[in-house]
Order: C-alpha cells, then sequence, then structure tokens
C-alpha cells in the first residue's frame, strides 16, 4: 500500500514540512503576546543582574555619546564638527545603538534560546521578532534622555517632534527586519557572529555619528549618492532633521526610509520562513 | 456506531501517526577524524570539514493508532530519543517519512526554558508559546504551580531549580493542555514517587481524552503502569513492537543474557 495516500486519506500530514507562508503569518500573529513577554522578561532579568539596574538603560549610551564627543569633538579638533554638535551626536549614538543591537542580537536569537527552541514549537521567526522588541524597550529611556538634551541646549518643541513617532515606527520596523535577516544569515554562515563586530565598527564609522557625512564627503558627490542609500545613515538623518534646529528633512529621506522599513522586514520574513525547519536543528 | 464496530478492527481504528522507513544519520563534526577523497576538498564556504557519520536509526516502521500510549524501551544510545526528535520533526530523516495527525510536543529531558527566569515567568512563556491567551495562562499559573508541587520556589530562577524541580514543571506546564500527541522523552525519570503517580494519572486522562502519548522511560514499572503498547528499539532497530507484558518480557530477557556474557 502507498503509504503517503494512505496518510492523507486518513488526514496525515508530513511532520516537519514548513507550513504554507499565510499560515506561518498567521501562527506567528497569534502568538505575538509570547514574542512580547519574552521580551520585557528577558530585559527585566538582564537588569535585574547590576547595581544599578535598569538605569544602565541610560548611563550606557550616555557615557557612550560623552566618550565619542570627547574624543571627536574636542581632542581631535573642532574643524569637522557639524552643527549643534551634542545633540547631533546623541541622537546618532542612540539611534544607531539601537539599529545595531536589533542587528546583533537578532543573530543570536535562535542559538540563545535553545532552550526554548529545544522544548516548544511556536514559529521561530517570533525568537528575532522579540529580539528587536526588547532592543526597542530599551531604546524609550534614551529617547527620553535625548528629548531632554534637545530642551536644554534650547531646541525649541515643533510639529515635527510628531512626525519624530513616525520616524521611530520606521526605524522599529527596520530593527525588526535587521533581527529577522541576521537570523536568517546565522542559519546559512554561523561565522558571522564573529565578524558582525568588524561590519558594524564600519558602519558606525561611515554612517556619520559624529561628524558630518555631506561635508566630509562635499568633494566627492559619487560617493555622497552611494552613501545616501545606507540606511543607517537615513535614518540618523530622519531623526536629526525632525528634532535638531537649523537641520531638515529632505522627501527623498522619508522615502528612502520608509522604502528600508517596509522593504526589510517583508523580504526577511520570506525569508526566514523558506528555512524554518533548519533553525535550531542539531544535525 | 454500532455499524463501525462490526468492522475489523484495522479498519476502524483512525492512525495517527505513522513512521515509514526512516534513518537518521548524524553528521558529527570536529571527532578529528580526516575525510578522505573528494570531501576533504572544498573551500570555506562549502564548509568540509572532518566529521564521522553515526547511523541512529536504521530503517524503523510503525502506525499508532488512536488512544494509544506507547512505551518506547531499548538500552542507552539506542536511538530512542532520535527517533522521538524525528516524530516531533526537530530531527530530519535521512530518508523515509513520519506523518502525523497534529504537530507532536515533545517534553525532553534537560531542556530548561529559560534559566535566568523565574518558575512562574517560564509557565507564563510556555503558556504563550502553546497557545493560551495571557489571560488563560495567568488564570492557569497557580494550577501549573501546585501540579509541579514548586509553590514555594515559584518565584526563584529556574536556574536554582534541581534536575528534578525543572522536570516537574516542566511536565507540569506541557501537561495543562491536551496535546493531540505528546512525547515525553524521560522526563520523569528524575522526578519522584509521589510525582510519578500524579504525572501518569495525567497521562492516563490525556490518552483518554482521545490524545497520544509516547513515553520513553527505563521504568519498566511505568511503562507497564501507563502503555498500551511498547516497542523496542535496540541500536537503531526495531526490535519488538507489540503487547506491552510480552515485549517487556523479551526485552528484560535480551539484557540478562547479555550481562551474563
Amino acid at each position: 500500500m502507498d503509504i503517503e495516500k494512505f496518510a492523507a486519506e486518513n488526514g496525515l500530514k508530513r511532520v516537519g514540512a514548513r507550513p504554507s507562508f499565510l499560515a506561518y503569518l498567521k501562527e506567528s500573529w497569534a502568538k505575538r503576546e509570547f514574542a512580547v513577554a519574552l521580551a520585557t522578561f528577558t530585559n527585566a532579568s538582564q537588569n535585574a543582574q547590576n547595581r544599578l539596574g535598569r538605569w544602565w538603560l541610560i548611563l550606557t549610551p550616555a557615557l557612550q555619546g560623552g566618550m565619542y564627543g570627547i574624543i571627536f569633538g574636542f581632542i581631535m579638533g573642532t574643524a569637522n564638527r557639524p552643527q549643534h554638535f551634542i545633540e547631533y551626536l546623541f541622537c546618532g549614538v542612540f539611534l544607531f545603538s539601537f539599529m545595531q543591537q536589533s542587528f546583533t542580537s537578532g543573530a543570536t536569537s535562535i542559538t540563545g534560546n535553545a532552550g526554548l527552541v529545544k522544548s516548544l514549537s511556536f514559529p521561530r521567526v517570533l525568537l528575532p521578532f522579540s529580539a528587536a522588541i526588547q532592543q526597542f524597550i530599551n531604546l524609550i529611556p534614551q529617547i527620553g534622555l535625548l528629548l531632554v538634551t534637545l530642551l536644554l541646549f534650547g531646541n525649541p518643541i515643533t510639529w515635527q517632534w510628531l512626525l519624530f513617532i513616525t520616524a521611530i515606527c520606521l526605524m522599529l520596523l527596520f530593527g525588526i527586519g535587521s533581527a529577522m535577516f541576521a537570523a536568517r544569515l546565522t542559519v546559512q554562515f554561523a561565522d558571522l557572529n564573529q565578524l558582525l563586530p568588524f561590519v558594524f565598527r564600519l558602519i558606525f564609522y561611515s554612517s556619520g555619528i559624529f561628524y558630518s557625512v555631506e561635508n566630509i564627503l562635499s568633494k566627492y558627490p559619487i560617493a555622497y549618492e552611494i552613501m545616501k542609500f545606507n540606511p543607517y545613515s537615513s535614518f540618523l538623518t530622519l531623526a536629526r532633521g525632525l528634532l535638531i534646529r537649523d537641520y531638515s528633512v529632505t522627501a527623498t529621506t522619508w522615502w528612502l526610509c520608509a522604502g528600508w522599513a517596509v522593504f526589510l522586514p517583508l523580504v526577511s520574513v520570506v525569508l526566514f520562513w523558506a528555512v524554518e525547519e533548519r533553525h535550531g536543528r542539531e544535525d | 456506531m454500532a455499524a463501525k464496530t462490526k468492522k475489523t478492527v484495522a479498519e476502524t481504528r483512525k492512525p495517527v501517526v505513522i513512521v515509514d522507513n526512516a534513518h537518521i544519520i548524524y553528521k558529527v563534526f570536529g571527532t578529528g577524524r580526516q575525510v578522505t577523497g573528494r570531501l576533504a576538498k572544498g573551500g570555506l564556504l562549502t564548509k568540509k570539514l572532518r566529521y564521522r557519520e553515526v547511523h541512529a536509526i536504521k530503517g524503523v516502521s510503525f502506525t499508532i493508532y488512536e488512544g494509544e500510549t506507547v512505551g518506547i524501551i531499548g538500552s542507552n544510545g539506542s536511538g530512542k530519543s532520535s527517533l522521538m526528535r524525528a516524530i516531533a520533526g526537530l530531527t530530519s530523516l535521512r530518508s523515509g517519512s513520519v506523518f502525523a495527525f497534529a504537530r507532536p510536543t515533545l517534553l525532553g529531558v534537560g531542556a530548561v526554558l529559560l534559566p535566568a527566569l523565574s518558575g512562574e515567568k517560564n509557565i507564563v512563556l510556555g503558556g504563550l508559546a502553546m497557545g493560551y491567551s495571557k489571560k488563560e495562562i495567568t488564570d492557569k499559573v497557580h494550577e501549573i504551580t501546585e501540579f509541579a508541587g514548586i509553590t514555594e520556589f515559584i518565584d526563584l530562577p529556574m536556574r536554582t531549580y534541581s534536575s528534578g524541580m525543572s522536570a516537574r514543571l516542566r511536565f507540569a506546564i506541557a501537561a495543562s493542555k491536551i496535546h493531540d500527541i505528546l512525547i515525553v522523552d524521560e522526563a520523569l525519570s528524575v522526578g519522584d514517587q509521589n510525582f510519578r503517580m500524579k504525572s501518569e494519572a495525567r497521562m492516563r486522562e490525556m490518552r483518554d481524552q482521545a490524545g497520544t502519548v509516547f513515553l520513553v522511560s527505563h521504568s519498566m514499572k511505568s511503562i507497564l503502569d501507563t502503555c498500551t503498547r511498547v516497542i523496542w528499539i535496540e541500536k537503531g532497530d526495531l526490535k519488538a513492537d507489540g503487547d506491552p507484558q510480552e515485549v517487556i518480557d523479551a526485552y528484560n530477557a535480551f539484557t540478562e543474557s547479555s550481562t551474563i556474557d
């Protein structure tokens, strides 16, 4: 007797076969509370291990911003300093670290939760999703600190601050997309985690965190045009244009950011689903 | 219903799991064994490393019907866990296939959920992942804690639990829901007598509600108390499959003869 036919007649499905893309999305959506709970619980347990607890969520980026500010804004000379340097720098450091952390924590989200993967069945895409949500929760107090800094340095509250909420939503989508993309890449290429620090160091120095890409590359228009497509640089330009006085946002920047925010999660989730059976496999 | 019972057994019993000529072969890297020939070549991206192959399951076939509780026995390293992982879809087969009525849930030994989180948070996460809503699982936390018998330790991180405690908690979480197919892989062996009886009662309850349970255990008493059918796996081969008492007798005779040698 044909086993396959016999199984189908009795309503049996092949184990380990991946569900259809729509069914996969549907189950992921149904279990979204799991991803959010995982993000908040993990955050809480990480913060509980230090004496200063969740204050480090603000202290770390503030120290980082201060350090880069002193080295690149004062010690290395003030010639290339963009306008309103402190606001410019804080905006860059805080938002960049969110986007970077989304990617790097997404890359380890499957291996880092081996216990969950081994004992429970759920759409694995929820793990990188949860990693990005976790980073986003960490970003919220930093945004508070950023806004306070902006006010202290005399930036007026404008209606554009409302648009900043939209920009943050786009950034969250981009973060979720990065995390899924990173998780997908590590399936193919486990050595990625070793390379990531260098890749992000490169992106960090080329995305204009403490200098203005426009000023530095003004003599190289082609390089400047290429740099515009660097999503990290685009998102920073967008945020600065909305928040800091004397900076503005072009429609191109909005389109680029929106494009990344839609394109990256969509492509990543499809790529991730395509190898769903391989996530967390031990063979 | 009356008409149905007149048919032969094979026609009326509904299959829930079919394992058809399953082969599991692991590639184990980093054993230091030199691979020669074609495999020795290969660049960084094609990832040809030194490895050896372990043939864990060598062509096993069986069909499990609705309402059966299946005991899986065999000596250590005979491939029981590999087979269970394959049924749960966590290990891929080299050849052959596994069909199931629903996605099987595997409750394995040693798999801690999130060691840094408290027992309570692990219950919530486990419940949400199994498809409960936030409210449903919050209502069940107390019941699950009671069943696991760890009420006074529920707010401690799971890494502080003994192996028995965490096994009990994991079983309690998984058993809070009626699964169509539940695989319990030695997860109860570390539990004490009292918990063993409780969990066996729970498994029988699950069977009565049309769930299928696989129980991997070295405790023949557990198997006899809960199972309606026993499969004996030895060195990757299916050695026997049938009535619990008969298969266990054969297994005991086999192990005794091999220890005398």
